[in-house]
């Protein structure tokens, strides 16, 4: 997994709440076996006519916005389904952080395994990140993941939150099952203990 | 003792290791894996020498990819599909998993066929790669969806590494009016807390009217918790689950069972436990639902007419809006005069016994409206047998519906199984998102009986004017 410290970059503004895993990545993209190749792919329909020819109101189809790396978007962003191709999807297409006002629990923990950081800010703090996001390719927006904090082009910081071990794998590129096999004589334990107490399990 | 709740006891029992920042690993008692969202998974435990820890508590099978025709064992036509389906049972074999393949009678939708086969027991921690696992939840254990990057960690390690969600009650008081089902208490609780009113929760579902809910419709119940954003959704087992399970072909006998039972009979919320929200409905207020947009949360009574975008606040104005465009509605219209061009039943949401036995009901000795695309797809190959034997099948195939083979078809249309640009469907499935069961088709969220009475009026229709 690549690591995340600091992103300098473009925020493409996606105001719209509860957009979905389907929206992000719909059904047919799915039946890839591989992680990669998915951010063509990334908002198909809401990015693309059925003639495949790009819909020009589509932020990210936008000159301004077609390098943009970071994503400010409406609460509840990545309800719906499990599949990890929505992130994967984001990161194919060059995003790596996402910031709203909710995210759904799945897509939250899948970023976090893929090299994007989402960030959860207030409704106030969207509402000026939605501003600056709207500048487009003239302004830049930094995310210092080691600081926890977002500063707008206008020199706004905000900070946020993000729990010690997500932010310790992200900032290291760390492999989870690494780190889980090391403590595999607490797992030997639990499951020698659950043999004699729940047999049926 | 501190008073715990149905979730803390059974988090408590399973973590296995606790680091000083308090992120804990869970033990996974079941892996439920299907064709989507596994191949990376297993990829990656090949290229990294890596073995699934317990194959006996991993149980794979394909659902989402599989034609439902009658022709399906001649092989799958999309070359991605066949690709993934035949990975999953390269894997499946490979790792030594159990494994139901396609050809197998006891094949079907991964949510339907664990509690079926007596792998999902109360008190267990339960997880797949897919968003409706909470549906086992109904056992009153503890099963949530995960990534794939998860999947590959649960199949090395047989952990996860997690933090607490918080504990939420939904009580719903009271009984349900003719006519009103298992869906419509989901649907309506979606409709109160909206799509993300349980982000960070696990929802425990209690009061008289889950208590009187079958097995069936406890797993309807849960199995869209995820709907409304909660991690899980829970209800504590009693005798009706204790009699479900019974004599499942995975299902602890003899001592066991017995040593099993008392173990179950102490997962319950103690009295004081404290939950950190409550939401209580009576059962005598629910109606019969429909939804009318394109999120679970847009969900109104049958009776009712279509919104109009300023009845909302905030972002929803946009969101309801872009919705209304998007289904094609006019607000005002009374959603009892909204024509459906299709119908589908099934499902990991409504796809049991149950559901199949109270949509036959409606359409006993009737016709469907002429034209209509509608189709009966059964949970699981088990579930298609017992149709049949019961008359079931008969009832739908003289009414003029398909009577399909198992597997999530129309549900998200990654088989053949999916609907064309504006065509309008009455769905007993979970997601009425654009797009879900075909590029631009318009879903309508119902219970198999209100898509049953759907059937035969050709329009969004209230069952108990039929019933």
């Amino acid at each position: 997994m690549e690591k995340f410290e600091k992103l300098t970059a473009i925020a493409a503004p996606m105001p719209l709440i509860n957009i979905d895993t389907d929206m992000i990545i719909p059904k047919q993209f799915l039946k890839t076996i591989k992680r990669t190749g998915l951010g063509v792919s990334a908002f198909y329909e809401m990015r693309y006519n059925l003639d495949g020819s790009n819909k020009p109101d589509f932020v990210l189809n936008k000159e301004a916005y077609k390098d943009a790396n970071i994503l400010v978007a409406g609460d509840n962003f990545g309800c719906g389904s499990s599949r990890e191709h929505a992130p994967w999807a984001l990161l194919d297409f060059g995003i790596r952080c996402v910031i709203s006002t909710s995210f759904a629990d799945i897509f939250y923990n899948n970023c976090f395994k893929n090299g994007i950081l989402p960030v959860i800010v207030t409704e106030e703090q969207l509402r000026l990140l939605m501003k600056d996001a709207e500048k487009g390719s003239n302004s830049r927006m930094v995310v210092d993941l080691e600081n926890q904090n977002i500063e707008t082009s206008d020199g706004d910081v905000i900070a946020f939150d993000v729990d010690p071990h997500s932010k310790h794998c992200l900032i290291n590129g760390l492999d989870d099952i690494g780190l889980t096999l090391e403590k595999v004589a607490s797992i030997d334990a639990f499951e020698t203990k659950m043999a004699q107490s729940a047999p049926w399990v | 003792m501190a008073p715990k709740t149905l979730y803390d006891k059974i988090w408590d029992a399973h973590v296995a290791h606790q680091a000083d920042d308090g992120t804990c690993l869970l033990y996974i008692d079941r892996h439920l894996v299907h064709e989507v969202t596994s191949p990376q998974a297993f990829e990656g435990l090949r290229m990294t020498g890596r073995k699934v820890r317990a194959p006996e508590k991993t149980i794979a099978v394909p659902d989402h990819n599989v034609p439902t025709t009658l022709d399906r064992l001649k092989g799958i036509d999309n070359e991605e599909s066949r690709i993934q389906v035949d990975a999953l049972d390269t894997n499946a074999r490979e790792f030594g998993v159990v494994y139901y393949p396609v050809d197998d009678v006891r094949q079907g939708i991964v949510h339907i066929i664990g509690p079926e086969q007596g792998w999902t027991l109360p008190g267990m921690t339960i997880v797949c790669g897919d968003s409706h696992t909470a549906t086992h939840g109904a056992f009153g254990s503890l099963a949530h969806g995960i990534g794939t990057s998860e999947v590959e960690h649960v199949l090395a390690t047989q952990t996860l590494i997690q933090k607490k969600s918080k504990n939420m009650k939904v009580e719903i008081t009271g009984h349900l009016s003719p006519g009103v089902t298992a869906k419509d208490i989901t649907l309506a609780v979606i409709g109160e807390t909206g799509t993300a009113g349980g982000t960070g929760y696990v929802i425990e579902y209690c009061g008289e009217a889950i208590r009187n809910l079958s097995m069936e419709g406890r797993m309807t119940v849960c199995n869209m918790a995820i709907e409304g954003g909660a991690r899980a959704g829970m209800i504590a087992p009693d005798e009706t689950t204790f009699e479900y399970c019974n004599g499942r072909p995975n299902a602890p006998s003899g001592k066991t069972w017995d040593a099993a039972l008392d173990y179950w009979k102490t997962l319950f919320s103690d009295d004081e436990a404290h939950f950190d929200k409550v939401i209580t409905m009576k059962g005598e207020d629910i109606a019969p639902v429909v939804t009318w947009g394109t999120s679970p949360e847009d969900v109104l009574p049958i009776t009712a007419s279509v919104p109009a975008a300023d009845d909302f606040n905030g972002g929803k104005v946009a969101a309801a809006q872009r919705s209304l465009d998007y289904m094609g509605l006019t607000p005002g219209t009374r959603l009892q005069d909204v024509t459906i061009d299709a119908v589908f039943i099934g499902s990991c949401t409504n796809g049991r016994i149950e559901d199949l036995r109270a949509a036959a009901k409606v359409v006993e000795g009737k016709k469907i409206q002429e034209g209509l695309i509608a189709m009966v797809v059964p949970g699981s190959g088990l579930v298609r047998l017992q149709a049949e034997q019961e008359g079931l099948a008969d009832i739908f195939k003289n009414a003029g519906f398909e009577w399909r083979l198992a597997g999530c078809s129309m549900c998200l249309g990654m088989n053949p199984d999916q609907l064309g640009p504006q065509v309008r469907c009455a769905s007993t499935s979970n997601r009425n998102f654009e797009g879900r069961q075909g590029r631009e088709s318009r879903t309508h969220l119902m219970s198999p009986a209100m898509a049953a009475a759907a059937a035969l009026t050709g329009k969004l229709t209230d069952v108990r004017e039929i019933i």
